[in-house]
């Protein structure tokens, strides 16, 4: 177990590595200059070339990505250049909110989604499981900045039972939640519903019913915890989608995380922030995944950690 | 009760109410049928039949004969909503009503919550998987201490020790730490005693057991159906025993019921059935079962023999064969482990010969297989048609395998779904290259007539066909390359024992008519005994003994060996053997630590060429 987890942080370091290092080459390439955005349209090309220097960013890439690289180890993730502030105390100050949305988002998609699919493959071939199969399909298929102006006006407008956005208390993370959750409810009610049907169709299930146990005993004890294996490694990819979901979210609903941080840096070219947001997503999924991998035994005596 | 005679077309008796005062279960009329695509199609047709207290009643037959579906609507847990009772009560005694009018309660009308309370408490079942038929995530107290909690009200405490009582009775040993232990910790032997643990633990008043004993090794067979008998004893159960074993039957049975076609054919005594069949299919299944020093194994011609004694050389040769394979784990996930798989085993197969390799699940008779076919890396020689494969470039060695190919176990999984049965057996031709489109029809369609199938059939799909078709369709495969070797991994194992009969008739014609040689992989003693010609019996991945098949069965020297053969059933209730001696402790890992080297047989002649390890 020791062993497993030291490789896997391991190999968690060189993959946040390795991230880095493709985020950076690509930002470097990229034909907007971030000087120029600093600068203003109106200065001299000596400002401009002062505050390149200034930067380091006359310097070739390598260098630059050492010098970025030791910082890092130091846990300095740089200043941004355009708020004039550290990388880190920004994103510090931002990332409780996103983790509340995070949260919120992965409780609503398990809800929801997982009582849809089980609710599918119990109830299978009746209008109840074609009803759900469709609401799961619109889950998956609908635009997240759809649903999300969909809930507001609803909800928010017409019915006035939660905030139009902004934060501070639980009736403003419903809607945010709720739209980041639809899209990951209709993937797992999907899987949940296959898995389900599945598990229910293996000869254990059929043992159990033989014993005379009760259909709750059989669906909840014994169908359940099979069932439900795929769906938890498929929570640890999840996050990484999550990520890409917060930065619409967020800028949809006011929610100040980390992605409207950096909805904001992308427009502006602001290189450090944008590498600090990359990297604290990386994080956060490689983490995700390690969590889902190092649960798993404890549902599935089978899986060994090694 | 009826013996059997009669019409064998109707093969229907009146339930002997009054006779039956002791019976526990009584079928009267039973029907169940099956939607399918073309209506729905009866599987059980008014079947009727009446189990006495303490008695077992087997329903043999082959697949399709309904035996399954009949256990299943007797518990109720036909495949919803595809099957369902058409007609017919199936009552069972109520120990709890004195009263005469009301002492049966009909099964069939029961509603889902009062069936679940006969479940497991009055009729219980266990199934033929024991490895898929346990839940893989629960320990094993927690499956049995439910199953008791489901129909007592007893504390956690008391169905715990009630548990561990259980599994006592099935002699498991250190039953109190096995409580912890989860299904994939245990062998299949050993899950199958839990299966029957969970089953009498509430002690039921009837115990179903389907098939409970065909996926096991045969001397584990042994053990189970030993202990069901002494349970049955103890408890004065009463079984009803699904199996197409006639072996099993001849063990286990007070009285048979044969099935074919989901209807009765013929029901009677176990010593009437077999001594004095009376109908004709009861006398073919009979007849089909392989059996051991019957001396049905075939005979050879004097003037065979004296070809094969001219005949140069041996098609193959092994020589020190050894496949391990490497258990990875530690940090840098380096090799810590290792599958002593196949451990430096020796023989050679001359032509028109067939060498039997047995042994039971896990004693590397397959991995010999595959390493002889080329499907997994080896050391040690492996020689065909006098060239090392060794020392042979990729091309080369691939037209030295053409001399060999496989026929697997399943014909169902071995045959792509989606590709048509002509294509499948031309596809070898393809791969090498020989023949040209029109020629390579020609060779198949004579390559179906050979294995008798017809040549019009080479345009339909696998799932057209029947599982002994397939077969055919397999070895016609197998023959397309005109090999010198045949490697039947287990592959009549599968089949009915009617299909198995006229599949090794027809593998043994193929050797008369082209002088193939077989290396034939089967647990099955008494085929084996049917088709061979000389036998190597294979323990832990190497052979203990070898020799002829008649010095192997008529005179087995290694315990091993003794073992194995005692323990197949005799297809004859007039011997049933004496008891079965068990063993403790399971069969050894052929897993182990790095560095440490399993021990060396050696194998001694003890006259005429019959090998016998010495150790």
């Amino acid at each position: 177990m020791i062993a497993y987890l030291g490789r896997r942080v391991i190999q968690s370091l060189l993959i946040l590595l390795g991230v880095s290092l493709i985020t950076f080459a690509l930002l470097y390439l990229l034909p907007a200059d971030p000087v120029r955005q600093i600068a203003g349209r109106s200065a001299t090309p000596e400002t401009v070339e002062n505050i390149r220097r200034q930067l380091g960013l006359d310097q070739p890439f390598f260098i630059q990505y050492w010098h970025y690289l030791t910082s890092l180890l130091s846990g300095d993730l740089g200043r941004s250049y355009i708020q004039r502030s550290e990388v880190t105390e920004l994103i510090v100050s931002r990332l409780p909110a996103s983790l509340l949305l995070m949260v919120g988002a992965i409780l609503c998609e398990l809800a929801i989604g997982l009582t849809m699919g089980l609710l599918a493959a119990v109830r299978r071939g009746t209008a109840t499981d074609q009803t759900l199969m469709v609401a799961s399909f619109v889950g998956v298929s609908a635009p997240q900045f759809v649903v999300g102006l969909l809930l507001l006006y609803v909800f928010a407008v017409r019915l006035g039972w939660f905030p139009i956005g902004g934060y501070g208390t639980w009736r403003h993370l419903v809607l945010p939640s709720l739209t980041m959750g639809i899209l990951g409810a209709g993937w797992y009610a999907r899987m949940m519903r296959s898995s389900m049907i599945d598990v229910l169709r293996q000869d254990y299930i059929r043992t159990a019913r033989a014993k005379g146990l009760a259909r709750g005993a059989i669906i909840f004890r014994h169908a359940l915890p099979n069932a439900i294996l795929p769906v938890i490694a498929m929570i640890g990819i999840d996050i990484g989608i999550f990520m890409g979901g917060i930065v619409v979210v967020e800028s949809v609903f006011g929610w100040p995380g980390i992605g409207q941080l950096a909805w904001q840096a992308i427009q502006r070219v602001d290189i450090p922030i944008i590498m600090g947001v990359t990297l604290v997503s990386a994080f956060a999924i490689v983490l995700g995944n390690l969590l889902a991998d190092t649960v798993a035994p404890f549902i599935d005596p089978r899986i060994k950690l090694r | 009760m009826s013996k059997g005679g009669g019409d064998k077309r109707t093969g229907v008796y009146a339930p002997a109410v009054s006779a039956a005062a002791g019976a526990v279960l009584e079928i009267s009329g039973l029907t169940v049928s099956v939607r399918g695509e073309d209506g729905e199609r009866p599987v059980v047709s008014d079947l009727s039949l009446t189990l006495a207290r303490g008695e077992t009643l087997c329903i043999a037959g082959e697949s399709g004969s309904g035996k399954s579906m009949t256990a299943l609507a007797i518990m109720q847990l036909l495949p919803w909503p595809a099957a369902r009772i058409e007609s017919g009560t199936i009552r069972l005694h109520d120990r709890d009503r004195g009263d005469m009018d009301r002492r049966y309660i009909d099964l069939a009308a029961l509603d889902e919550r009062r069936m679940r309370r006969i479940r497991g408490d009055r009729i219980a079942m266990i199934f033929q998987e024991p490895m898929t038929s346990l839940n893989p995530v629960l320990s094993i107290g927690r499956q049995l201490v439910e199953s008791i909690e489901a129909h007592t009200d007893l504390s956690r405490a008391e169905a715990r020790r009630r548990a561990i009582e259980a599994l006592k009775a099935v002699r498991i040993p250190e039953a109190e730490s096995r409580l912890k232990q989860f299904p994939h910790e245990l062998s299949g032997g050993m899950r199958q005693r839990v299966m029957i643990a969970m089953a009498l633990a509430l002690k039921p008043d009837v115990l179903i057991a389907d098939e409970p004993t065909t996926a096991l090794d045969v001397t584990v067979q042994g053990e189970v159906l030993e202990l069901l008998r002494d349970l049955q004893r103890e408890h004065g159960t009463s079984i009803i025993l699904i199996t197409h074993d006639m072996g099993v039957v001849a063990e286990m049975a007070d009285r048979v019921v044969i099935m074919r076609h989901g209807r009765m054919v013929e029901q009677g005594t176990a010593a009437d059935i077999f001594s004095r069949p009376q109908a004709d299919y009861t006398r073919e299944l009979l007849a089909a079962v392989p059996r051991i020093g019957t001396g049905v194994g075939r005979q050879k011609s004097a003037e065979q023999k004296s070809v094969e004694a001219e005949m140069p050389g041996s098609v193959a040769v092994v020589n020190d064969l050894h496949v391990r394979f490497d258990l990875r784990g530690g940090f840098f996930g380096q090799v810590s482990r290792r599958v002593h798989a196949v451990e430096g085993i020796s023989f050679s197969i001359a032509p028109h010969e067939t060498l039997a390799l047995v042994g039971e699940s896990g004693c590397g008779k397959s991995t010999t297989a595959k390493a002889l076919a080329g499907l997994v890396p080896y050391h040690g020689d492996i020689v065909i048609g006098g060239r090392n494969l060794a020392g042979l470039g990729r091309d080369q060695r691939k037209a030295v395998r053409r001399d060999v190919q496989m026929i697997f176990q399943d014909p169902y999984a071995s045959l792509d779904p989606r590709m048509r049965v002509g294509d499948l057996v031309a596809e070898p031709l393809l791969i090498h290259g020989i023949a040209s489109k029109e020629e390579r029809s020609q060779l198949v369609a004579a390559l179906f007539e050979r294995v008798g199938l017809s040549a019009d059939q080479m345009e339909l799909y696998p799932h057209e066909f029947s599982g002994g078709q397939r077969q055919r369709i397999c070895i016609a495969r197998a023959l397309a390359l005109r090999p010198k070797l045949i490697i039947a991994d287990e592959s009549v194992s599968a089949l009915d024992v009617s299909v198995q009969a006229r599949v090794l008739d027809l593998l043994k014609e193929l050797q008369r008519e082209f002088g193939i040689a077989y290396l034939f992989i089967s647990h099955d003693m008494g085929v084996v005994e049917n088709i061979s010609d000389r036998v190597a019996v294979m323990y832990l991945g190497q052979i203990v003994e070898m020799g002829t098949r008649d010095q192997v069965f008529s005179n087995p020297r290694h315990p091993y060996t003794k073992r194995l053969i005692e323990a197949v059933p005799v297809p004859d209730p007039a011997r049933r053997r004496p008891r079965f001696a068990r063993l403790d402790q399971e069969i050894p890992s052929p897993t182990r630590k790095i560095g440490e080297e399993p021990p060396k047989l050696a194998l001694k002649d003890v006259g005429n060429g019959h090998l016998v390890a010495v150790s």
